[in-house]
């Protein structure tokens, strides 16, 4: 991804075995070095501990890590390689800048160490991308959340890792930090040809930023592969908040509107409009996110309606939660997958049953991230 | 007038066990913040045991290891032709191990309050182990380093007990300020007791409350 396939484009092997308090993580994967994978799943689910098993900092009773031809930890043979060996760059939670440095000096602890066997980011281009011109002679103590995310960010690629481990960066953010460092984040994942792994549990920074997701449950892999498709398949009950729970949906833009300011998206075959998008050139593909609870039934086409975007749709299977009020219902429109949230007392009153056809009233659609061509 | 040879001794000997501690003590201070080895508590026990020691049983044992009567000392004796208790170089030795816990311990709660985050950050940047220690660890352990060196040197000068075991009192090589206060009392010379002994606890005063507002919180830990 980013400009095209990267040159060497590996795989980093994890076969992993390891008993973590009352924590057990078992798990096989094989994630390609390339783009951005997140790590996606509840608190408690291992998340963490796997970013630090490939890191070095911890020590499987039993696993293989390999980046490529390169093996880290293999206990089979007694392989642990120390974590400085590892070309691996790590972003932590709470940043980690270095305080008895200013943040111009951090940068060049990392320079002086930076792995040396290709070219490197553009040091330059990436201080002002991350906006830390006005940054660079501050003591890192008078730095905000947000400011020390992005020093970090800019530290660790310039000691321009093979790939780059983020744990959760901007759990420890304000909802205003977040929006600002994300683009940030977005965009410098995208345009530097380092790989990276992202340990997350929102679905939001998940569905913005990666290309492929390891779902993770308990300490085992529930399922890998492309994001969208993670994703829309996700029974996000329990892993992500509440509100948060929906369906990813891949399109593709088939035009703008500029005079209503709208954007028109292909799903299967059926039409969305959203609101514009006018960056992006049609035939373009994105990925949107459509929550459960924006997505209302009704039984016939609908008319008279303020509501724009209705797509036919078949029931593939209703969810009852009977301690609340409502129903969750997977509804299919070829191979994309929507959810929509409504009460049991609609369930019942509408007769609904699968395999039925209806009508997906959307409410909502957010505009997630665009597809980079692969 | 007071005779500076003592004053001149003991500064000598204060600054000389000061950097050989911190030398010996900075690794065995790093060990110790750092293993989950099963042993730590009895080095950490040994390490302390000068701090509950009458300094005489120190000295006792010291001057036993360091007679020409023993290996050690008879060692000493062939290679330098002179001996070690009653020397300068006896006198350093028995120094080291009786201000060994003042240098250990404030480094040690140093490095285990800086803990693994800023290893692992460094870590992640290449820095092999050493590296991290020297461009990491020591300047943020800066605090640590000071009072641990003010209180070794600062200890080594109060020194009396062992003092006077190993080394007696010869001057110039090992009279330094406490056994020239002990004589000058003995020979009842109080006029220049005082003088030594009202410099010493303005020196030591001074020193305390460097370290103390060093520390802004008054925390330093010893014993």
């Amino acid at each position: 991804m980013a400009k095209g396939l990267s040159v060497s484009a590996k795989t980093l092997n994890l076969e992993i075995n390891a008993q973590f308090g009352s924590l057990l993580l078992h798990l096989q994967a094989r994630i390609p070095a390339q783009g951005v994978t997140a790590i996606f799943g509840p608190s408690g689910s291992g998340k963490s501990t796997l970013l630090r098993l490939i890191a070095g900092f911890t020590r499987p009773e039993s696993g293989l890590i390999q980046l490529g031809e390169t093996t880290w930890t293999d206990t089979q043979n007694d392989i642990h390689l120390a974590p400085h060996l590892r070309a691996c760059g790590y972003i932590f939670q709470d940043g980690r800048l270095f305080s008895h440095l200013t943040v111009d000096q951090n940068l060049a602890f990392a320079r002086a160490r930076a792995c040396a066997d290709r070219p490197g980011p553009d040091e330059a281009a990436l201080v002002t991308s991350l906006g830390l011109a006005n940054l660079l002679q501050r003591r890192t103590e008078t730095l905000s959340g947000g400011e020390i995310q992005r020093v970090a960010l800019a530290r660790a690629l310039i000691s321009n890792p093979h790939i780059l481990l983020l744990d959760e960066p901007l759990s420890a953010l304000d909802a205003d930090s977040k929006a600002e460092i994300l683009p940030y984040l977005t965009e410098t994942l995208r345009h530097c040809d380092i790989p990276a792994i992202f340990v997350s549990h929102s679905v939001d920074e998940v569905a913005y930023l990666s290309d492929n997701t390891l779902l993770l449950n308990n300490g085992r892999k529930q399922a890998f592969g492309p994001t969208a498709n993670i994703l829309q398949s996700l029974d996000l009950d329990g892993i992500a908040d509440d509100r948060d729970a929906g369906a990813m949906v891949v399109a593709q833009i088939t035009g703008h509107d500029a005079r209503l300011c709208l954007t028109h998206v292909a799903v299967a075959d059926q039409t969305l409009t959203l609101p514009a998008i006018p960056d992006l050139p049609v035939s373009d593909r994105i990925r949107l996110r459509i929550r459960a609870r924006d997505v209302a039934i009704a039984t016939h086409r609908p008319e008279g309606l303020s509501i724009r975007n209705i797509l036919p749709v078949r029931l593939e299977a209703i969810e009852q939660d009977l301690e609340t009020s409502s129903a969750e219902l997977l509804l299919s429109l070829g191979e994309t997958r929507l959810r929509a949230r409504l009460t049991r007392a609609a369930v019942e009153a509408l007769k609904l049953e699968i395999g039925q056809d209806v009508f997906a009233l959307i409410k909502s659609v957010s505009f997630d991230s665009r597809i980079t061509a692969s | 007038m007071i005779d500076p040879g003592p004053l001149w001794l003991t500064l000598k000997l204060a600054s000389l066990v000061t950097m050989i501690l911190l030398v010996v003590g900075t690794p065995l201070a790093w060990w110790l913040a750092m293993t989950q080895s099963r042993i730590k508590p009895v080095i950490e026990a040994l390490t302390a045991l000068p701090l509950v020691l009458p300094p005489t049983v120190l000295g006792f044992y010291l001057l036993l290891v360091m007679s020409p009567n023993s290996p050690l000392g008879a060692l000493w004796v062939t290679m330098t032709g002179t001996t070690l208790t009653f020397s300068f170089t006896g006198l350093v030795i028995a120094s080291v191990f009786y201000s060994l816990p003042f240098m250990v311990q404030p480094l040690q709660t140093t490095f285990q309050s800086i803990g693994k985050a800023p290893l692992e950050a460094a870590a992640s940047l290449r820095a092999s182990p050493f590296d991290t220690f020297m461009t990491v660890v020591i300047p943020l352990s800066r605090r640590g380093f000071l009072t641990a060196g003010v209180l070794s040197f600062a200890h080594t000068i109060g020194e009396f007990g062992v003092v006077l075991m190993v080394g007696g009192n010869i001057p110039d090589q090992t009279r330094v300020i406490s056994i020239a206060i002990y004589e000058h009392v003995e020979t009842l010379n109080y006029a220049q007791a005082h003088i030594l002994s009202a410099g010493l606890i303005a020196f030591s005063f001074a020193v305390l409350v460097a370290v103390y507002s060093i520390n802004g919180k008054g925390s330093v830990r010893v014993g």
